[in-house]
């Protein structure tokens, strides 16, 4: 039964996580300063494409330099 | 988004899904027995179409903002999945997908195993490799379908884009007989990759509370960004790539 529900559980990890968990992470993290950002008088759009700007690079020259 | 661009969007992700679930049905029914192959095709579209029925209805009914922050993360997160996969395939630094290839090793495994009966099943494995091909596969078209489709409050039009996709891909492949090799698979993926990461990042922004100049005109400026990122990157990883090649033939020649 736990070897089952870990299974299950590995299986939805790599299905959403995938390879690179700090890519999830950074995400979540853009998300919740886009968040406090929208609740002041600056503006929150810019805050997610700067994100990606800078997770995308990290994440490929991690996977290159394997 | 209008409804042309919900539906190419859908289309073409589900469309990559399913040229991989085919040429795993077809070693399964070729290499196998067809019956067992069909059956395992059924029974995953049977359990597709109620984890779609179960969770269309809910996800339309959770207020937009909330929906949108959920889903836009998730798909940001699944589309830089993809990006960066497709990214690595397009500068060379991860072999691409090749359904002749992919064909030829399922072939040779599933000719290898032993033969089971399970009740109305005359063949164990060739019907659970196809039902978990088409599962697995089936499982990432109906989560983008209803991101979609939820996202745009048009979850019939989302299904059926999804659906068309499949039908396009599974005629092709009855016709054919063979696995579909021909459809420039790493050029789709890497559109997609563009697309679901695009809206992930407009969607997610929108959920946690961001406005955007020009509202969904926006979208129009996004696309083309992550496109141009994205090629941008490729560019510098194949030189990076050739560089590291280029210093270390001149290390090894003698001097």
């Amino acid at each position: 039964m736990t070897t089952r529900l870990k299974a299950f559980l590995r299986f939805w990890y790599d299905f959403v996580v995938g390879d690179d968990w700090r890519v999830a992470v950074a995400v979540i993290a853009a998300l919740a300063l886009t968040y406090a950002v929208s609740t002041t008088s600056l503006p929150a759009w810019p805050i997610l494409p700067a994100a990606v700007a800078v997770i995308l690079p990290v994440t490929l020259w991690r996977a290159a330099r394997r | 988004m209008n409804g042309g661009a919900l539906f190419i969007a859908v289309f073409l992700a589900c469309a990559v899904e399913a040229v991989e679930a085919l040429t795993i049905v077809l070693a399964a029914g070729f290499g196998r027995d067809w019956r067992s192959a069909f059956l395992g095709v059924a029974s995953s579209l049977a359990v597709l179409v109620l984890i779609v029925a179960a969770l269309g209805p809910t996800l339309t009914a959770i207020p937009l903002e909330a929906l949108r922050l959920v889903v836009g993360g998730l798909l940001l997160i699944f589309g830089l999945q993809w990006l960066r996969k497709a990214i690595l395939r397009a500068s060379g630094l991860k072999a691409t997908h090749d359904e002749a290839a992919i064909y030829r090793d399922e072939l040779a495994a599933v000719q290898a195993a032993p033969l089971h009966r399970r009740g109305l099943v005359t063949d164990w494995y060739a019907f659970t490799l196809s039902f978990k091909g088409v599962l697995l596969e089936g499982l990432e078209v109906a989560f983008i379908a209803l991101t979609f489709g939820a996202n745009q409050r048009n979850v019939p039009l989302a299904a059926f884009a999804a659906l068309s996709a499949v039908l396009v891909v599974a005629v092709a492949g009855i016709t054919l007989r063979a696995p579909l090799t021909r459809v420039p698979e790493n050029a789709m993926k890497f559109i997609v990759g563009i697309m679901l990461t695009s809206f992930g990042i407009f969607w997610g922004a929108e959920g946690a509370g961001a406005r955007w100049p020009a509202g969904d005109a926006a979208l129009l400026v996004l696309v083309p960004a992550v496109a141009l990122f994205a090629i941008t990157l490729v560019a510098a990883l194949r030189r990076a790539g050739s560089r590291a090649v280029s210093s270390k033939v001149a290390d090894e020649s003698p001097s």
